[in-house]
């Protein structure tokens, strides 16, 4: 085995006392932005790149991906306890993480969403030790219509697959997609939506809508309702921890879904947030009791979350092998690696292989040392619950308000922030889902530029999605999911006819 | 190459932000102590050293005025692209050598193709903390998509290094410019041409084959360099014309073939960069028959209404960054032509470069009504 002995000989790089070192100081800093909304990883490893200037390329990197790590598990911590996405692909992480924390049972859904990040990120890491030449070359398969028809397949697994009303949906993912136009086309070289608007310019940032959906329009609620936030006591952190450990097992199935979906859309640049919203939703779908989902049901936070790390782990692959970042953080990333002088691309497997299986080596370290420190944490962040709604408010909307205001150094974020929080404290009030609006926010632009990057090579022919095995059975999955729920019951009435006919005989 | 945003556009918008001043500051203090310290320690001392002896060297050049708080290079374009990576050169040079009192701190404002950092240097004028790292999209920008922006309004610095641009093909692809332009008159369906951003230098260059060759292409938009170049290699384009340092590492590969350079003269570089070609051995359009020339200047601008004092402190600083190590090397690996104008020579350039601009962009019929 190849691969082993080169990760043995990454592990040798790494355990020196000065890494060890960097790696600790790297998680804490990265739980801490990781826990502010709308700081988040990519912000932190902006913030702190020019540090590692006079580092070695590796402790570089080192420090640098466990800040990123650090800012993964940290996400998780102020979506299931205040409703508020860090990042967003928690955002689905809040679907049952928040629910189980207003039933007091934050201390364990903030254990399984730590540990199913752990084993999400595990999975990828195995996948890149193992698989990373054959990986890079399966995304090189991705032109136009294959980025199409991915796309399209997470569009319409959230209607087919929805809990919602499905006209709701549609409705909330228009509403999404028309944001999402906002500013420059990259076909057409135009501006659109803007109304002679500067602020307009750069289009509506996605992580401010989340945090005004779903941070600002959740204490509008809770305002409204006079509640506190009901936290209790979060418990005694080992007993809860090892009691969702005792029932991990049950959850394989779903583990191992999650996984797969989140290494599969983390290599083709996907994305993790498609990884999160794609693992619940197929979670939901193969429940048992699928109504008990959105009602703090634990599987609903393991799905995301694993889908979501195994995604953002997987997607440093493409960036390193193909210089294509996957994620915000990734690109970030990149952009160290070139001051350092290593060009991300097919050789640098080859001829910087300290360098890369130092990293990969530290993605194991730093996951199971992160995993550790997060867990011990536990009831420090359970305890925030225990505060005064009155004097956690005021302090999550600044929170919220600084995080969208770093995002692009822009005053206009903040009353754009706030505008999302009205919008989405009357959609909570209508019934409007919001996930499927920031979901068509995020990928709208890009589902619209490889659809229009598919037109014009192909001359305008439609056939292209079906054009070889990758994107046809792609595309056909989509529409399969999309109509689901119509084959779903033609299906069970077929059986039902077939059941008397066969006690008939 | 502009690389208005690099791959996953939304998540980009996230990471292109740069928090600066006060937060920036806060970090670096929470995080030194936890460096090793004996090592920093004595690294500060050699830079100490190193900044004594540069500032008695240069005692009579050094301008009145200095930066007071952390100086923000304004990059307009998304992470990992060309500006970036420069930008990201120049702030290692700086530090490095100690060539500024303050930090400089990258901020990315690669919004609507790079438009928004555009006009954030236009509403930022009098303030001599941040810099524009420009390119042709000063001149293009304003008249394909109507910008309301003037180059003019802002305060040039010096003009720092100009780009290339490269015919390139897939490995397996043909040959030489004749068998390729011969190769796409005869396809059925116009041959995909990749490249970054619609109505840009690579969109110009496009047109301007068709026009001098007769062959017809679809131009496909993708948002970065990066993106264009694997493209290429994936086989879902035939060709690009990409900066040298977009395809360098699918080059190196061996993944992708140089047809030729336009410019009029091949790239100076003589070290191998492939296992068998150095950057002088692509031979240039020209050379085989396809007389189309463009170089795309890389300049750092102030914003407007600043002193002669602050514009002096900068173009002595960029005129060291010329000079460090750093600079030289990166010129070399991205084959880039090492240029420094200042004064009136920059004026003189940006005026006539300008003008050209103008007329490639109204003969591709690529500017708005």
């Amino acid at each position: 085995m190849e691969a082993l002995g080169l990760l043995m000989h990454g592990f040798a790089v790494l355990l020196t006392w000065k890494t060890l070192t960097l790696m600790m100081v790297g998680l804490v800093l990265g739980i801490f932005v990781g826990v502010l909304p709308g700081l988040g990883g990519p912000n932190g490893v902006a913030i702190l790149l020019p540090l590692t200037f006079t580092m070695d390329p590796t402790s570089a990197i080192v420090m640098l991906s466990c800040i990123y790590w650090g800012a993964l598990f940290g996400g998780a911590i102020t979506s299931i306890l205040f409703n508020i996405p860090g990042e967003a692909w928690s955002v689905a992480t809040t679907f049952d993480g928040y629910p189980m924390a207003q039933q007091g049972r934050a201390a364990e859904a903030l254990t399984a969403a730590f540990t199913s990040s752990f084993i999400g990120s595990l999975a990828a890491v195995l996948l890149i030790t193992f698989l990373a030449p054959m990986i890079s070359s399966f995304a090189l398969k991705f032109g136009p219509p294959e980025f199409f028809s991915v796309y399209l397949l997470t569009f319409c697994s959230f209607v087919g697959l929805g809990r919602e009303a499905k006209h709701k949906t549609v409705i909330s993912m228009s509403l999404g997609l028309l944001l999402a136009g906002i500013g420059m086309d990259t076909v057409s070289g135009q501006l659109r939506m803007t109304f002679g608007s500067n602020n307009l310019l750069r289009g509506v940032n996605f992580l401010v809508a989340v945090i005004g959906l779903f941070g600002i329009s959740e204490i509008l609620l809770t305002m409204e309702e006079r509640l506190a936030l009901r936290g209790h006591a979060a418990g005694i952190s080992l007993k809860v921890v090892l009691k969702v450990w005792r029932d991990l097992p049950k959850y394989w199935v779903t583990l191992l879904r999650s996984s797969f979906i989140g290494c599969w859309l983390g290599i083709t640049p996907g994305g993790a947030i498609a990884a999160s919203f794609m693992g619940y939703n197929l979670a939901k779908r193969f429940s048992k009791d699928p109504e008990s989902f959105g009602k703090g049901r634990i599987e609903g936070v393991f799905a995301p979350e694993t889908a979501a790390h195994a995604s953002g782990t997987a997607a440093l692959l493409p960036m390193l092998a193909l210089g294509i970042p996957g994620s915000g953080t990734a690109a970030i990333l990149l952009g160290g690696l070139m001051v350092w002088g290593l060009n991300p691309g097919p050789l640098l497997f080859v001829e910087h292989k300290d360098f890369v299986w130092g990293l990969i080596a530290s993605m194991y370290l730093g996951n199971v040392v992160g995993l550790v420190l997060v867990l011990t944490t536990v009831p420090i962040f359970a305890s925030i619950l225990r505060v005064p709604f009155a004097a956690v408010a005021p302090m999550i909307v600044v929170s919220c308000a600084i995080g969208a205001y770093a995002i692009q150094n822009a005053m206009f974020d903040i009353w754009l922030m706030l505008g999302f929080g009205v919008v989405g404290y009357v959609f909570k009030k209508i019934g409007i889902p919001l996930a499927p609006f920031t979901l068509a926010l995020v990928l709208g632009n890009r589902a619209e530029d490889a659809f229009r990057l598919s037109m014009i090579g192909a001359g305008g022919d439609m056939k292209v999605f079906w054009s070889n095995g990758l994107v046809g059975s792609i595309t056909t999955l989509a529409i399969v999911l999309l109509f689901w729920p119509v084959i779903d019951s033609v299906f069970g009435s077929v059986s039902r006819l077939m059941r008397p006919a066969k006690a008939a005989r | 190459m502009p690389n208005p945003k690099q791959g996953c556009p939304d998540l980009l918008e996230l990471a292109a932000v740069t928090p600066h001043n006060g937060t920036q500051q806060a970090w670096l203090d929470t995080a030194g102590p936890n460096q090793d310290i004996g090592m920093k320690h004595v690294r500060n001392t050699i830079k100490a050293t190193a900044a004594l002896a540069a500032m008695l060297a240069s005692a009579p050049a050094v301008a009145a005025w200095e930066p007071t708080k952390p100086v923000e290079i304004v990059v307009a374009a998304g992470a990992g692209g060309a500006s970036d990576q420069m930008a990201r050169m120049m702030q290692a040079a700086i530090q490095k050598n100690n060539l500024m009192k303050q930090p400089m701190v990258v901020s990315l404002k690669g919004g609507a193709s790079g438009a928004e950092a555009l006009m954030y240097m236009k509403s930022s004028d009098g303030d001599a903390n941040k810099v524009l790292i420009a390119y042709s999209l000063i001149y293009m920008l304003p008249l394909s998509a109507k910008i309301p922006f003037n180059w003019r309004e802002l305060t040039p610095v010096s003009v720092v290094a100009m780009d290339q641009f490269v015919l390139w093909d897939n490995a397996a692809g043909p040959k030489t410019v004749k068998d390729f332009i011969a190769a796409a008159k005869a396809a059925a369906a116009p041959f995909k041409m990749g490249g970054t951003g619609s109505k840009r230098e690579d969109h110009v260059l496009t047109v301007f084959m068709e026009q001098k060759t007769g062959a017809k292409f679809s131009y496909l938009p993708y948002k970065s360099g990066g993106e264009a170049a694997t493209q290429l290699v994936g086989n879902h384009t035939e060709a690009n014309v990409n900066n040298p340092s977009e395809n360098l590492e699918v080059w190196r590969a061996g993944q992708v073939r140089a047809l030729c350079v336009f410019d009029k003269e091949r790239i100076s570089y003589k070290t191998k960069v492939t296992a068998t070609q150095s950057w002088n051995d692509i031979p240039t359009c020209k050379e085989e028959g396809l007389d189309v020339q463009y170089l795309m200047l890389r300049a750092m601008f102030l914003p407007g209404k600043v002193t002669a004092e602050q514009v002096a402190f900068y173009v002595d600083l960029f005129q060291k960054v010329t000079q460090t190590t750093e600079y030289k090397e990166y010129m070399e690996k991205q084959a880039l032509k090492p240029v420094f104008l200042t004064g009136k020579d920059m004026m003189k350039f940006l005026e006539e470069d300008d003008k050209l601009n103008a007329s490639l962009m109204n003969q591709a019929g690529f500017v708005a009504k």
